[in-house]
């Protein structure tokens, strides 16, 4: 009978404190000042504490550093598909480019490895927008499969014509000083890296770029370029994706065509959907959750992809909506069962 | 009513558009002056939106050619056309829905047309767009001190969504505004608040194409009106006139007795 039948939704309401800081009263209370800040600074701290604590075991201060890097790819990644509307793949490409610009400006023209990661991020940036040019008007599926083709590409052209050191790649390329500067000059990165791109977003300028992935032709009608605005964009994802290729190939000494490898273009979007679509946050949580775990599994042999895949899976299926959302969903509601009269 | 003028803003001379085999516009003329507020009618399928999509640029016409201000835009891309001044409504609306009413506006007051003319009534090429954003709708209609505006935009019924479109619209501050049928959809009292609003902007000099279905609307604000048929131009005139012509009677209206 259909009133033995207790219906429940849940209800969701906003904390007092989460609707006072939305204003300017946010400075009214060092309670209202902490609830913003606090999410901000743990994730700060931790990655500025991160090499103070993994200092004593090298080998896991390079994963604590792997995590940057595919952070950045992955920010690179969410920014293009969940603010533009472009879904990359091209991650390898921005990577791959930025590290053998790096390594050819060390090795050929001798610029110190802090001078070098600078330049081949903005000529890295400038390479691949260009390079991405033809095929801006594209969306969708369609964009993703184009962008694709750059790092496959890059790599037969390498292997067929022998260029850029052929398989064989560079050698030599100088590291950093000491494990601090190597640690500290990837982890201010990512930082600036994430917190600018947060800001630009919010920004009007970022407005027009969400707008273009909201409604091309609507941004079209208001006399504003949509090809023009996706290149803009272009440039900013692909100067974080280019600074983690280059500053990975100054950790390793070496840059190969394993710089374009698929992988880099993959794993940023699994780091994207575990932390959390369209919000620059969650994909850095997201590769600090898939890097450490990939290194744990490394005992698996061949198994480990099985316990990824799974993991991933488990993911996709009961938390689609990724960890950065529900976490801030919990921080900024509260949830309570109330029975539907 | 507006110092109506006989200098010509927009011609289009003898306009083709096919699709394939399909000739969707033939051999269309018209010539729009300053001040003027032309309607644009015919059945459904007859290239009205076809004929606005060529001069916007989001078509280009197979044959003819369209000047505005006397300089030839045929085949302009989009954004070039509407950075000129020459502004459009979609007739199936095309908000941003995932913003905020008022950020909506926002995005063509960034764009380079808007920061190079000022903001509305002259609020600066530095002002605060949020603001200028509220005050244009607030002039539309949306109440300033409710929370309309700052709605999602994919959460407002038809009214507002047709107000938001024009909106995006006078943000750009244009010269020719092209509303694509901005009464259809909307009930007789949101219509008859939406007239002296498309009367006050033509007052304030902007001169004005409507493509409409809503005739009695239509003839109130327009004075001259174009009919249309098969892509072709059956006649132009004064709104009697058109009305009256038996090919315009037979060809849209013949079943409705209550012209």
């Amino acid at each position: 009978m259909a009133e033995t039948i207790k219906q429940r939704r849940r209800e969701r309401i906003d904390r007092g404190v989460k609707v006072r800081s939305a204003s300017i009263y946010a400075l009214n209370s060092m309670e209202e000042i902490s609830y913003l800040l606090a999410p901000r600074l743990l994730l700060t701290c931790g990655f500025l504490f991160m090499p103070l604590v993994l200092s004593p075991w090298p080998y896991w201060g390079r994963v604590g550093l792997s995590i940057c890097i595919l952070a950045l790819l992955s920010i690179s990644f969410d920014f293009l598909a969940n603010y533009v509307g472009l879904v990359s793949l091209g991650g390898a490409f921005f990577y791959g480019v930025g590290g053998y610009i790096s390594a050819i400006l060390n090795t050929e023209l001798g610029l110190p490895p802090a001078l070098a990661i600078m330049a081949a991020t903005i000529l890295g940036a400038i390479v691949c927008t260009v390079a991405l040019l033809p095929c801006l008007p594209l969306r969708g599926i369609y964009f993703a499969i184009v962008t694709l083709m750059y790092p496959l590409l890059m790599i037969r052209l390498i292997e067929a014509f022998d260029i850029l050191g052929g398989t064989e790649g560079f050698r030599g390329i100088d590291g950093f000083s000491s494990f601090w500067t190597e640690q500290y000059g990837l982890i201010l990165g990512l930082l600036a890296a994430l917190f600018a791109l947060r800001r630009f977003v919010n920004t009007d300028a970022g407005l027009v770029v969400r707008a273009v992935k909201d409604n091309d032709q609507s941004v079209r009608a208001s006399g504003i370029s949509v090809t023009g605005t996706k290149a803009k964009a272009v440039f900013l994802a692909s100067l974080t994706g280019c600074f983690a290729g280059a500053y990975y190939i100054h950790m390793y000494s070496n840059v190969g065509i394993s710089s374009f490898a698929l992988d880099l273009s993959i794993m940023p979007i699994a780091a994207t959907i575990i932390g959390g679509s369209g919000t620059l946050v969650g994909p850095v949580i997201g590769a600090a959750i898939l890097v450490p775990l990939s290194e744990l599994l490394r005992d698996f042999g061949s198994l480990r992809i099985v316990v990824y895949a799974l993991v991933l899976t488990g993911f996709v299926v009961f938390r689609s909506e990724g960890l950065m959302n529900f976490l801030t969903r919990k921080y900024q509601q509260i949830e309570r069962w109330v029975d539907i009269r | 009513m507006t110092q109506r003028t006989t200098e010509p803003i927009l011609e289009i001379n003898s306009v083709s558009m096919h699709f394939g085999g399909v000739k969707a516009l033939n051999n269309v003329s018209l010539t729009v002056n300053r001040g003027d507020v032309v309607g644009i009618i015919g059945p459904n399928g007859s290239g009205k939106t076809t004929l606005i999509n060529c001069i916007t640029g989001f078509l280009k016409p197979t044959l003819g050619s369209i000047a505005f201000h006397g300089r030839d835009i045929t085949g302009k891309k989009p954004h070039k056309v509407a950075d000129m001044g020459i502004n459009r409504t979609f007739q199936v609306m095309r908000p941003y829905f995932t913003m905020p009413a008022y950020k909506n506006l926002v995005i063509p007051l960034s764009s380079p047309r808007a920061k190079r003319i000022g903001g509305w009534r002259g609020g600066g090429r530095h002002g605060d767009r949020n603001t200028v954003a509220v005050d244009i709708l607030e002039e539309l209609g949306f109440e300033r001190d409710s929370r309309v505006p700052y709605k999602l935009a994919g959460t407002l019924p038809t009214g507002y969504l047709k107000r938001l479109e024009l909106g995006r619209c006078l943000a750009m501050r244009p010269e020719l505004l092209i509303c694509d049928e901005v009464f259809s959809g909307l009930s007789a009292s949101e219509i008859s608040s939406l007239v002296p609003l498309i009367e006050k902007l033509n007052a304030q000099g902007i001169t004005m194409i409507m493509v409409e279905h809503r005739l009695v609307e239509l003839f109130r604000v327009a004075n001259r009106v174009m009919a249309l048929s098969y892509g072709e131009k059956i006649t132009e005139g004064q709104p009697q006139e058109v009305i009256n012509h038996p090919k315009v009677r037979e060809a849209y209206l013949g079943s409705e007795e209550d012209f």
